[in-house]
């Protein structure tokens, strides 16, 4: 019986909690998606259509370098929490950049890699293993990326408005996106990559 | 510059198609001019498109729902005159015009008229049932609304600009695939279902979100009314199951727009992928349309026969229990697909259980009915048609559960006859009358109960006339959708169905009737007291139609059936001396205006216009992006305009 009940406000405290909550939901309807695009793979993971398989396409070296960005981008969206938490807005748009950066190089590895693939004639439509493959890769790759443009836009609203509780509640549901499509790479990486290669 | 589109799109082809397009165009000028001509257009743009307020939302929804049912229920006709005439000859339309027919009106009654329908009721009643202002996200409710709207309208436009599907309302590949179906109809339904499924995705987060955080003080889970119950796990398989819709349609986009290989016959792609990926979705979708008409029913019986709802708990654990088993049975849809015995029987069995929580909510009706005072209210009679006619749906279901004897009668009109068994009486009976019983709570006046009474008769009538022919048909070997046929057994049958259509028709137009006799009638209809059948939930205990912050105090709740409790006790709901200032979202035409977008981008990526697709959604980027650094304006009610107001209670 706080306050909340009866004003009701949209900057209420409790509504940034709202806010987090149904991003967890959000999240979890996110994952199903990801889910059904994981059993979609299985089921054509062996559908090559003569064409070439994981084995003749993954470069097990090139995935590792962009697994550890992604990874280590994780690391440093948590130093930018806990400037967050400090209330260091300096620090904060530091880790944000770097985050961004790692980010960016992630994408930048995976599109190389999707361009080789395609460049030698594996691209999503030569058989219905490499349509599973882009779809779920490329669906991983889409939420990254807007990801970035989402470090961008709470960058910018940051810098100019500081660190008041709207931006603090942004960034946290900014954070739980970016970790949870590490989760999710971590599957990829599994699943897909060295699954694929042995 | 304008992709596929061009002259060839409207449909000169067919006097009928054209005919079709033409009423189409000429009713949308015909409301536009009447709103012109009565000065209402900023009324409506301030009022109601732009409002945020969950009761207006919810109106809104209720509204297309009911302006689809017509164009579904013209659908229906149409098929069943073609039907009752295609004797030994071609009928009356040609094959491909009949195929549209049939994909649009399982299209449109499923996602333009059910979910519509069920959604505005939960937008109405559910804030009002738990005491909250509003509900956690209004605007994320105003840009739902928006997107159904917007998937409502692509398939109303391509009866203009293009044409519909012939796959089915399913869309079932390879047929649906760019080989086969290389028109545009295809993409309007992945498009349409890609829209107004992101909107129902939204909803069901909503009200999670809203019923779990914004109860009033004392409003334990164990004591939400049992329609806000039923909202909340309708709400989860929203969240859960749409998903399994959103990428079977994805990916049958990628297979027609970039040639990619999931759903074709060769290249590596797999069709009943799609089968199952659409059926995870699919058979879940059927609880959320039944348990909100079941929440209804709950509702309704408790009210009209002055008791409790018995077995309170029981209900709640079977609408939890029938939300779990959804999830186990999709494959039961397709057991003609060749899965081991072994998997069929799994399915079956799973599919047999679900009698069983549904069985006792029959019989926690039935009790509650039993030794209560009874008053026949419309909304009772459609209960009370919906116990016995679901009934025999339920048995026909069971036996459909059968692997055996789904073999023998799948893809038969056994099986039409089956769902809409479950989808009239069951859904449609449920939301209408969840319609009657809050319709004086959202306008402040009752419906004129003689022309409801009328219109309960014709619906359930002709639902008999017009269904129970196609279960003996469907014994008889008949399949479904079938445009012509050369058996003269089925005629007599299929035109006592004809028949049942032709008085669904005058149901339909007893509920339009009855609307209009109610507005002429309003003064005398008035509700006054905010609660006209005596109610035990405390929506109730708000003037009717309540103001827009619904509650000047929030109640603190002590039971189950609070508003009951305080009546018989003669104890005030909520507190007076809490008055405190209220905080409102202000309206915003945001909500709209993403509507919008999403209709431009929609249709520019079905007619392959790109500049079109890309400009719209980089708009919807920038609305988004400018909302979120703007903090939102509120409207404050003060205390004191509180305390000077005169409203009922509380």
């Amino acid at each position: 019986m706080t306050d909340y009940v009866s004003s009701n406000s949209s900057e209420d405290s409790r509504q940034w909690d709202e806010r987090g909550f149904a991003f967890w939901i959000y999240l979890m309807s996110d994952a199903v998606i990801f889910a059904l695009l994981f059993a979609t793979f299985a089921v054509m993971a062996s559908n090559t259509n003569g064409g070439p398989g994981g084995k003749q396409l993954f470069e097990l070296r090139h995935t590792f370098i962009e697994t550890m960005l992604l990874l280590t981008s994780s690391m440093t969206f948590g130093f930018a929490s806990v400037s967050v938490s400090a209330r260091n807005k300096a620090a904060t748009l530091a880790w944000l950049a770097v985050t961004f950066a790692l980010g960016l190089g992630f994408i930048g590895m995976e599109i190389s890699e999707f361009h080789g693939m395609i460049a030698q004639g594996a691209g999503p439509d030569r058989s219905g293993f490499l349509s599973a493959f882009f779809t779920l890769v490329g669906t991983h790759g889409l939420h990254v990326g807007s990801g970035l443009v989402w470090i961008i836009m709470l960058g910018v609203e940051t810098a100019v408005c500081g660190l008041t509780p709207r931006v603090v509640s942004h960034l946290y549901r900014l954070g739980l996106f970016w970790h949870f499509l590490d989760i999710i790479w971590i599957a990829i990486f599994s699943f897909v990559y060295l699954r694929g290669i042995v | 510059m304008f992709g596929k589109l061009t002259i060839d799109a409207i449909p000169f082809y067919s006097p009928i198609a054209l005919g079709g397009a033409a009423i189409t165009v000429l009713g949308a000028l015909g409301v536009a001019g009447l709103i012109t001509w009565m000065g209402k257009w900023r009324y409506l743009w301030s009022e109601w498109l732009t409002s945020v307020d969950h009761k207006k939302i919810g109106i809104m929804y209720v509204t297309l729902a009911l302006v689809m049912l017509v164009r579904g229920f013209i659908d229906a006709i149409m098929m069943r005159t073609q039907q009752a005439v295609a004797l030994h000859s071609q009928g009356y339309l040609p094959p491909g015009h009949f195929d549209q027919i049939f994909s649009s009106h399982g299209t449109i009654m499923i996602f333009f008229v059910a979910m519509p329908f069920l959604l505005g009721l939960f937008n109405v009643v559910v804030p009002l049932q738990i005491g909250a202002r509003d509900v956690a996200f209004p605007f994320l409710n105003s840009v739902s609304l928006w997107f159904t709207a917007s998937g409502a309208s692509l398939v109303m436009i391509s009866l203009v600009i293009g044409e519909f599907s012939t796959a089915g309302w399913s869309a079932y590949p390879p047929y649906a695939e760019l080989k086969f179906s290389p028109g545009v109809g295809v993409d309007y339904w992945i498009w349409t279902i890609l829209v107004s499924g992101i909107g129902s995705t939204l909803t069901g987060i909503n009200f999670l979100v809203t019923i779990l955080k914004r109860r009033a003080p004392g409003m334990r889970l164990m004591r939400l009314p049992l329609f806000t119950w039923t909202a909340l796990i309708t709400s989860l398989l929203m969240v859960f199951a749409f998903p399994g819709l959103t990428v079977a349609a994805a990916l049958l986009g990628l297979d027609r727009y970039l040639g990619m290989h999931f759903f074709v016959n060769g290249g590596g792609g797999n069709m009943m992928n799609y089968a199952n990926l659409f059926w995870i979705w699919g058979h879940p979708e059927v609880y959320i349309l039944i348990l909100p008409a079941f929440g209804v029913y709950s509702e309704v019986v408790a009210t009209f026969s002055g008791k409790p709802l018995f077995g309170y708990r029981s209900m709640v654990y079977a609408v939890a229990a029938i939300g779990l088993l959804s999830f186990m049975v999709w494959l039961h849809h397709f057991f003609t697909m060749g899965a081991s015995a072994d998997v069929n029987a799994f399915f079956g069995i799973t599919t047999m259980i679900i009698a069983v929580p549904t069985g006792v909510k029959i019989f926690n009706w039935l009790f509650t009915m039993y030794r209560g005072r009874i008053r026949f209210s419309v909304s009772m009679h459609f209960t009370l048609g919906f116990i016995v006619t679901f009934v025999i749906g339920g048995m026909t279901g069971v036996l459909l559960a059968v692997p055996p004897v789904d073999y023998l009668m799948h893809n038969t009109t056994f099986l039409v006859a089956h769902f809409h068994n479950m989808l009239i009486p069951g859904a449609l009976f449920g939301y209408l009358a969840g319609y009657q019983y809050w319709f004086p709570k959202a306008f402040g006046f009752r419906l004129e109960p003689r022309w409801g009474k009328r219109a309960f008769w014709a619906w359930i009538i002709g639902f008999y006339l017009a269904f129970m022919p196609l279960y003996l048909l469907g014994t008889m070997g008949m399949p479904r959708r079938l445009e012509h046929y050369e058996n003269a057994a089925w005629q007599p049958y299929l035109l006592v169905a004809e028949l049942g259509a032709v008085i669904i028709m005058f149901g339909i137009a007893f509920l339009a009737i009855q609307l209009a006799v109610s507005i002429r009638d309003r003064v005398r209809l008035r509700d006054d007291t905010g609660d006209p059948w005596n109610g035990r939930t405390v929506e109730w205990a708000t003037p009717s139609p309540p103001p827009h912050y619904n509650f000047r105090v929030i109640p603190v709740v002590h039971g189950k059936d609070a508003f009951w409790a305080m009546k018989k006790e003669g104890r005030p709901l909520a507190d007076p001396d809490r008055l405190r200032d209220i905080y409102m979202p202000a309206d915003t035409s945001a909500g709209v205006i993403l509507g919008g977008l999403s209709f431009t981008l929609a249709f520019g990526m079905v007619w392959y216009i790109w500049w079109l697709a890309i400009l719209s959604g980089i708009a919807i980027w920038g609305v988004l992006a400018v909302r979120s650094f703007v903090p939102q304006p509120e409207s404050k009610i003060s205390a004191n305009e509180l305390a000077l107001g005169d409203g009922v209670a509380p």
